[in-house]
């Protein structure tokens, strides 16, 4: 054992405020939903945080009707730095209140507090703060200046207050007005972002925040009264939406599934490789889309790889997500974890190998220890289907060539990462993968001026940067 | 393709070693180290949040791991007793406050630390071999270490010559080391040998990787980081290359290898730092005097205040440490 144990250090939860329940935030206030209230839980206890209004479709209406007005009376016709001053206003506000952003996402979402503070919330800052600088420039943006009209979002449990940065900010910069559904496990800081919305006295309907699960989305995504939809979660559901809007002339953005490959060459810089293979898949306990959940790695220094990367994850701290020196968080919800058991148990069963970090799992709530599997062939369902967990698929090749096939060997297409210290390879490889984001001798990088999304099943449009002005402008076709 | 070296327990260098070539060849062949990535990383161990008990842990741990130090030119006998007493007792107020390790001084003063420190158990280091630049002939080199054993010295802080080792000299950089390591040894005597190479000057962590490999094929003791009078001193990322050197090493021949930053380091929460890197990279094992030492002059009396402040509650201030 160690020397010296890390005393607990967790993170101060009265810095928030949450309430018993909350409603639908629509035209500007907070208003009841029509719906069955839902509870919201601590995923790291299973405490229930609060109870949250569920909207149906007449909500919905109301809803889209608000954001509509907004956009003719108000946010349309609004010159671009006026809109502007919004944003950044409402960027600041998040910089002031980002350590309450930072403790609520993590109590809602069950990541830790390391992650939610300096990952999270500074990048959701970094992006109203980016397009508030276009809203005056849309000139220049390549995509003429003219919205779309009333944008209907949907977006996942793993970062759930940065997917709504990625929606909302661009939307809103480009005149745009909104109605966004946050999922219904992690709705919380979405409603306290509705909040800061008020505080920054954004004009009433310019957004619009309803709570509920699939068929709110749903009557969202179908509402006649939408121009352009957005969604980002699993490529099951995105299918539907793109059934569900097919004949109509509803815009659409798709980010989905990955099942990203992380290749590391024999001439890699091997520390920095296993420490980009580890953010790579356990960072947000591999809830990410772009999670580099296969790794490949050249035969002839894969023992190597492994002995370092099983040596680095014995030190990763898993609990309590508020302890600032914890590592890996909490798993979602109760169907996260049954999923990735179901796989793991698939990967056992289908003859791969697993291996655990030795780390004690607390009694309550859901949790996974990070896990990898050796031996895994292409074949199997732990090299195919998306686990969104903890877990990650080893594989080997021998040539760039056989890399490059692997990698590109699945239905999907969202990022891949290469290590080695030859720059000439590192062009080749990127120009050959079939993926939206190509990390070199990195992973997991977020900038708002960089555009991101996928190939293949994993979606199409791209959010951030200039490119994502495209989705929310005319002259964008995507 | 020269990859990864894990020549396993009990590993000849004599190979490795037996002409520049196949010397330049092996360490060329060792990982690079990506500069962005090693710099995350080691900013990320930077956030651990060390408290209440753990921070008592690592406070006195660190204080036991000083090698308090002067190294200037207008150093005397007496600032070298006051230095030499501080080692041994560093808060006179609590008798419950561990010794430094060292004290580390040049070798005409190693006579003068000896008398005051007799058997009390913190060591005398001296540094050798024409510190800080290390520019002289490698005689002198010798004789300056010898003198520095002979005198008392347990510890010799040599530094390496860098102008060989940038030019690509590597063999030369070995076989000096090897003399120097020899050298410690006089008669009944033997010190302890630290390598310092001053990475400062050698710029980039492929260097300072290809030094850690070189020093200890060669013998060292310890690797450290820096001499303390070129800036940068010692970082939290040079010192993690050189604690993942000193882990590879161990896992290749089996062998620990100790290391030192020195150098900037001044205050208790950067110790604190350095310290969980050792814990996260290198491993629990390097937590000791024995494998990991501060090299640094007014670190210990931050170290004093926040013991203090630690037990009493108060924060007394500078007033109550003395000044050396």
């Amino acid at each position: 054992m160690s020397i010296f144990e890390y005393a607990p250090a967790p993170e101060s939860r009265a810095v928030v405020d949450i309430k018993e329940s909350y409603g639908l935030f629509v035209n500007g206030e907070f208003t009841s939903g029509a719906g069955t209230a839902f509870k919201t839980v601590n995923p790291a206890t299973e405490e229930v945080l609060a109870e949250v209004a569920e909207a149906d479709a007449s909500d919905v209406d109301r809803a889209v009707k608000a954001a509509r007005k907004a956009y003719d009376k108000v946010w349309g016709p609004m010159p671009g730095r006026e809109r502007a001053k919004y944003l950044y206003r409402i960027a600041r506000i998040i910089q002031e209140r980002s350590r309450e952003l930072a403790v609520l996402e993590t109590l809602d979402n069950g990541k830790p507090i390391k992650e939610a503070r300096d990952v999270d919330v500074p990048t959701v800052a970094g992006h109203f703060f980016y397009y508030a600088g276009w809203a005056d420039k849309l000139k220049h943006s390549g995509y003429g200046t003219t919205p779309l009209g009333v944008a209907g979002q949907v977006i996942p449990w793993n970062f759930p207050l940065l997917m709504l940065a990625w929606k909302v900010a661009p939307a809103l910069a480009c005149g745009n007005t909104v109605v966004l559904k946050p999922a219904e496990t992690t709705p919380l800081t979405a409603l306290l972002f509705a909040e800061i919305c008020q505080q920054a006295d954004l004009p009433p309907g310019v957004v619009n925040i309803l709570t509920g699960a699939g068929e709110t989305g749903r009557a969202i995504v179908e509402h006649p009264g939408v121009d352009k939809v957005a969604f980002t979660g699993s490529t099951d559901v995105g299918k539907a939406i793109a059934r569900a809007v097919a004949g109509t002339d509803k815009r659409v953005t798709l980010e989905l599934g990955g099942k990203a490959a992380n290749i590391v060459f024999d001439d890699a810089p091997m520390d920095q490789a296993v420490e980009g293979i580890v953010n790579g898949i356990f960072f947000n306990q591999g809830h990410v889309c772009c999670a580099g959940s296969r790794l490949l790695v050249q035969e002839s220094v894969a023992d190597e790889v492994l002995e370092r990367l099983k040596r680095r994850m014995a030190t990763l701290r898993l609990g309590d997500p508020l302890d600032k020196n914890t590592d890996v968080g909490a798993i979602n919800s109760a169907a996260q974890l049954a999923r990735i058991r179901e796989l793991s148990e698939a990967g056992e069963a289908e003859g791969a190998e697993r291996w655990s970090a030795p780390c004690d799992l607390p009694s309550s709530g859901y949790w996974f220890a990070p896990t990898l599997f050796t031996g895994v062939s292409q074949a199997h369902r732990i090299a195919r289907e998306e686990i969104f967990g903890p877990v990650l698929s080893v594989l080997t090749f021998r040539t760039p060539s056989e890399a490059v096939e692997k990698a590109n060997n699945t239905p999907y297409g969202l990022s891949a990462g290469i290590w080695t210290e030859k720059g000439s390879r590192i062009l080749d490889v990127a120009g050959r993968l079939r993926a939206g984001v190509v990390w070199a001798n990195t992973f997991n990088k977020f900038d708002p001026t960089s555009p991101f999304g996928g190939y293949k099943e994993s979606g199409y449009g791209r959010e951030g940067g200039r490119h994502g002005l495209a989705a929310y402008l005319e002259g964008g076709q995507a | 393709m020269p990859t990864i070296s894990t020549p396993g327990v009990g590993w000849d260098f004599s190979d490795v070693t037996r002409s520049d070539a196949a010397l330049r060849r092996f360490l060329h062949g060792l990982p690079g180290v990506d500069q962005v990535g090693a710099e995350a990383r080691a900013a990320s161990l930077g956030t651990r949040s060390i408290k209440t008990t753990a921070k008592e842990q690592a406070l006195d741990l660190a204080i036991r791991m000083v090698d308090l130090t002067t190294l200037e030119g207008q150093d005397t006998p007496g600032k070298v007793r006051a230095l030499a007493s501080k080692a041994m007792r560093p808060d006179p107020t609590d008798p419950t406050c561990p010794a430094t390790a060292a004290v580390c001084v040049y070798p005409d003063l190693v006579g003068v630390a000896k008398d005051t420190l007799g058997g009390s158990g913190v060591n005398i280091a001296a540094v050798a071999t024409a510190f800080p630049s290390g520019r002289a002939a490698r005689d002198i080199k010798l004789a300056d270490t010898q003198d520095a054993v002979e005198a008392g010295a347990d510890e010799i802080d040599m530094v390496i010559d860098r102008g060989a080792f940038l030019s690509g000299r590597y063999l030369e950089v070995f076989e000096e080391i090897v003399a120097v390591r020899e050298a410690c040894t006089q008669g009944e005597r033997s010190a302890h040998l630290k390598v310092i190479f001053e990475t400062g000057e050698l710029q980039t962590y492929d260097n300072v990787r290809r030094a850690s490999w070189l020093a200890m094929m060669a013998g060292g003791h310890f690797i450290k980081t820096s001499t303390g009078k070129v800036q940068p001193a010692a970082t939290l990322p040079v010192t993690m290359i050189m604690l993942e050197a000193v882990r590879d090493f161990r896992e290749a021949t089996g062998q620990m290898v100790g290391v030192k930053p020195a150098g900037g380091i001044r205050t208790a929460k950067d110790a604190i730092k350095y310290l969980v890197m050792v814990n996260e990279v290198a491993g629990p094992d390097w937590l000791d005097p024995d494998w990991f030492r501060f090299g640094a002059s007014t670190l210990l009396n931050d170290l004093l205040m926040q013991r203090s402040k630690m037990r009493t509650g108060r924060y007394s201030g500078p007033d109550y440490v003395t000044l050396d």
